[in-house]
C-alpha cells in the first residue's frame, strides 16, 4: 500500500478519536477519558506525519518535541488553579505562532498558486493576532499590565489605517505571487501589531469572552495552515475547534447580554459610569450575627465570582458549605455563565476545592426558586448579581441576566470595601432591604464564620 | 479541483464542530476551552512537516521554533486538561 494512504488513514482515526474525545467532555463523567482519547488522536496524527517521506531529518523534530514537552508539561503540572485562564490564554497563543510560522515558511516556495497566496496570508494574520492577542490577555490575566481597558485617542482610526495597509500588502503579494519577501514580512510584522490592538482595550471582566474567541483563532489559524501545506487533519481538527471556540464566544456574549462587537470594540468598563447613582445606607453585620441566622437558614445559596478567586476564598467557602450541610441546611453554588475570567471559571475553582459538582446550580435553573432560599450569599461577585440589570433601563448593565440572589429572604454580600464592580456601576444590591454587608477578605470572612460553627 | 474538495472538507468540519459543542454544560466550559485549545496544537502537524523536509538552515530553525512552541500547546493543553477534570467529582466520591 502507498505509503500516503497509510498516512491518510492513521489521520482518519486520529479525526475520530478528536471527536470522540470532544463528544465525551458533554459530560463530567467521561470527560477526562475524553480528553486522553483526544490526545491519543494527536499522538497518532504526530506520528502518521513522521511516516511522510519527505521527511528526511528527524533530528529537529526530536529536539524540538522534547523542549516543548518538558516546557508545556513543567508549566502545566506547577500551575496554580487560580492562575488557570492566563495559563490556557498563553497555550493558546504558542499554537497561533506555530501556525504563523508554518504559514510564513509556506510563502518561501519559489511557485505559489493564487489560492495558497491567499491561505498564507490568511494563516499569517489569523494566527499572528492569536499569538499577540494572546500574549496580552496572559498579561492582562497575570497582572503584568492593567487589566482595565487601554483605550487613547485614534485608536480606532490606528486600527482601520493598519487594516487597509494589510489588505493592500495582500493584494501585492496575491498579484506577485512571492518574487519578494519584503510585503510578506510587513504583512507579518503588522498583524502581530494588530493582534495587540486589539486585545487592549478590552477589560478584565470581558476576558471570558476574548480567551473564547482566540481560542476559536487558534482554531481557524491551524486550518488556515492545513490549506497552505494541504493537509487534510489539520483543516479538519482547526475547524473543529474554530467552530467550539464560536459557540463558546456565543454563549459568553449572550451571558452579557452584549454583542460581540460591542465586547471588542466598546472599551467597556473603561471609566466610571455616570449618571444612574444609587444611595442609601448599607446595613453592615458582624459575623456572629450572620453565623445566628445562618445556622437557623434552611437553605442556602453561595454565589461566587472573581473576587473569590483573586481572595482564594474557595477552600474556606466549601468548608463553610459542609458545616451549614451537617446542620442540615441545604447548600448550593449558583454560577453565572461569565462570573470570574474565563467560561466555567468558577466551577474549576470549586472543583478545586472538593465542592461535588452536582451542587453547582445554573443561573437559569437557581432563578425560578431564587425566593425560596433563606439565605444567598455573595462572595467576590458584583455585576452578575447586580439588581439594575433588571430595575434600572439606561444602566449600561441593563439586560444582561443575572443571578437574582436579591430575591432571597436574606442576602450576605461578602465584599472588601463598597468599590463599585468591574463595569464601575452601583449596585443597588449593597442597599436593598434584605441585604447585610459583610465587609473584609473573603477568605478570612469564610474563616469567621466556620470558627463560629466549629465552636458552638 | 483540490481547493474545491478542501474547502468542502472544511465546511462539513465547521458544522460537525458546531453539532458537537453546542450541547456542553457550563460546569465544563473551562475544560473544554483548554481541551480544544491543546486540539488546536495539531498545527504541530505543519510544524513538523517543515522541519524534516530538506530546507535550508533558515527554514530549520523556524520549524524548529514551530515545532516547540506547537509542543508546548499540546502537551500543556492536554495536561492541564486533565488537572482540571482529575478534580470534578459527584457527591459523595471519595475525595
Amino acid at each position: 500500500m502507498n505509503i500516503d494512504v497509510v498516512i491518510n488513514l492513521i489521520y482518519i482515526v486520529a479525526v475520530i478519536l478528536f471527536i470522540a474525545g470532544l463528544k465525551m467532555m458533554s459530560s463530567p463523567e467521561s470527560a477526562r477519558l475524553g480528553n486522553f482519547i483526544s490526545s491519543i488522536g494527536m499522538l497518532l496524527s504526530i506520528i502518521a506525519t513522521l511516516l511522510y517521506q519527505q521527511v528526511v531529518d528527524y533530528r529537529w523534530i526530536i529536539i524540538g518535541v522534547v523542549i516543548g514537552t518538558i516546557l508545556g508539561g513543567i508549566t502545566a503540572q506547577v500551575v496554580a488553579m487560580t492562575a488557570m485562564p492566563e495559563m490556557v490564554a498563553l497555550f493558546n497563543g504558542f499554537g497561533g505562532l506555530a501556525s504563523l510560522i508554518v504559514g510564513w515558511v509556506g510563502s518561501f516556495e519559489a511557485v505559489i498558486s493564487n489560492f495558497t497566496a491567499l491561505v498564507i496570508l490568511l494563516t499569517i494574520i489569523i494566527g499572528g493576532v492569536t499569538f499577540t492577542g494572546s500574549v496580552v490577555a496572559w498579561a492582562k490575566l497575570a497582572e503584568a499590565m492593567p487589566g482595565k481597558p487601554v483605550l487613547f485617542k485614534g485608536q480606532g482610526l490606528l486600527n482601520i489605517v493598519i487594516f487597509v495597509v494589510l489588505i493592500i500588502l495582500g493584494v501585492f503579494y496575491y498579484y506577485d505571487m512571492g518574487g519578494l519577501a519584503w510585503p510578506v514580512v510587513t504583512f507579518t510584522s503588522l498583524s502581530l501589531i494588530l493582534g495587540i490592538l486589539l486585545v487592549i482595550p478590552i477589560g478584565g471582566a470581558d476576558m471570558p469572552v476574548v480567551i473564547s474567541l482566540l481560542n476559536s483563532y487558534s482554531g481557524l489559524a491551524a486550518c488556515a495552515a492545513g490549506f497552505v501545506i494541504i493537509n487534510n487533519v489539520l483543516i479538519v481538527t482547526g475547524a473543529l475547534v474554530g467552530a467550539s471556540g464560536i459557540i463558546l464566544t456565543q454563549i459568553m456574549c449572550k451571558a452579557m447580554n452584549r454583542s460581540l462587537a460591542n465586547v471588542l470594540f466598546s472599551g467597556f468598563g473603561g471609566e466610571t459610569q455616570k449618571g444612574l447613582q444609587v444611595s442609601g445606607d448599607t446595613k453592615p453585620i458582624k459575623i456572629e450575627d450572620a453565623f445566628l441566622i445562618l445556622e437557623a437558614a434552611s437553605s442556602v445559596v453561595i454565589v461566587p465570582g472573581y473576587g473569590m478567586a483573586v481572595a482564594r476564598a474557595q477552600h474556606a467557602i466549601r468548608e463553610l458549605g459542609e458545616l451549614l450541610e451537617k446542620n442540615g441546611t441545604e447548600v448550593r453554588y449558583a454560577i453565572h455563565p461569565v462570573a470570574g475570567r474565563m467560561p466555567g471559571h468558577m466551577n474549576v475553582l470549586l472543583a478545586e476545592a472538593n465542592v461535588p459538582y452536582d451542587q453547582l446550580v445554573e443561573m437559569d435553573n437557581i432563578n425560578p426558586i431564587m425566593g425560596s432560599v433563606d439565605v444567598g450569599i455573595v462572595v467576590g461577585a458584583n455585576d452578575v448579581v447586580n439588581p439594575a440589570a433588571r430595575e434600572q433601563q439606561g444602566s449600561p448593565i441593563y439586560g444582561m441576566p443575572i443571578i437574582n440572589v436579591d430575591q432571597a429572604r436574606t442576602v450576605f454580600v461578602i465584599k472588601r470595601s463598597m468599590r463599585s464592580g468591574f463595569a464601575g456601576i452601583d449596585n443597588p444590591l449593597f442597599f436593598k432591604e434584605n441585604t447585610r454587608m459583610l465587609f473584609g477578605d473573603a477568605k478570612e470572612v469564610a474563616q469567621g464564620l466556620v470558627a463560629e460553627f466549629k465552636r458552638k | 479541483m483540490e481547493a474545491i474538495y478542501l474547502t468542502f472538507i472544511l465546511i462539513l468540519s465547521i458544522f460537525l464542530g458546531f453539532e458537537l459543542i453546542s450541547k456542553i454544560p457550563s460546569t465544563l466550559h473551562t475544560a473544554l476551552m483548554s481541551g480544544s485549545n491543546a486540539i488546536s496544537g495539531i498545527t504541530i502537524v505543519g510544524s513538523i512537516l517543515i522541519t524534516g523536509v530538506k530546507g535550508t538552515p533558515f527554514i530549520t530553525i523556524l520549524g524548529l521554533l514551530a515545532v516547540i512552541f506547537a509542543t508546548i500547546n499540546v502537551v500543556g493543553g492536554y495536561w492541564v486538561t486533565d488537572r482540571m477534570l482529575k478534580m470534578y467529582k459527584k457527591k459523595g466520591e471519595g475525595k
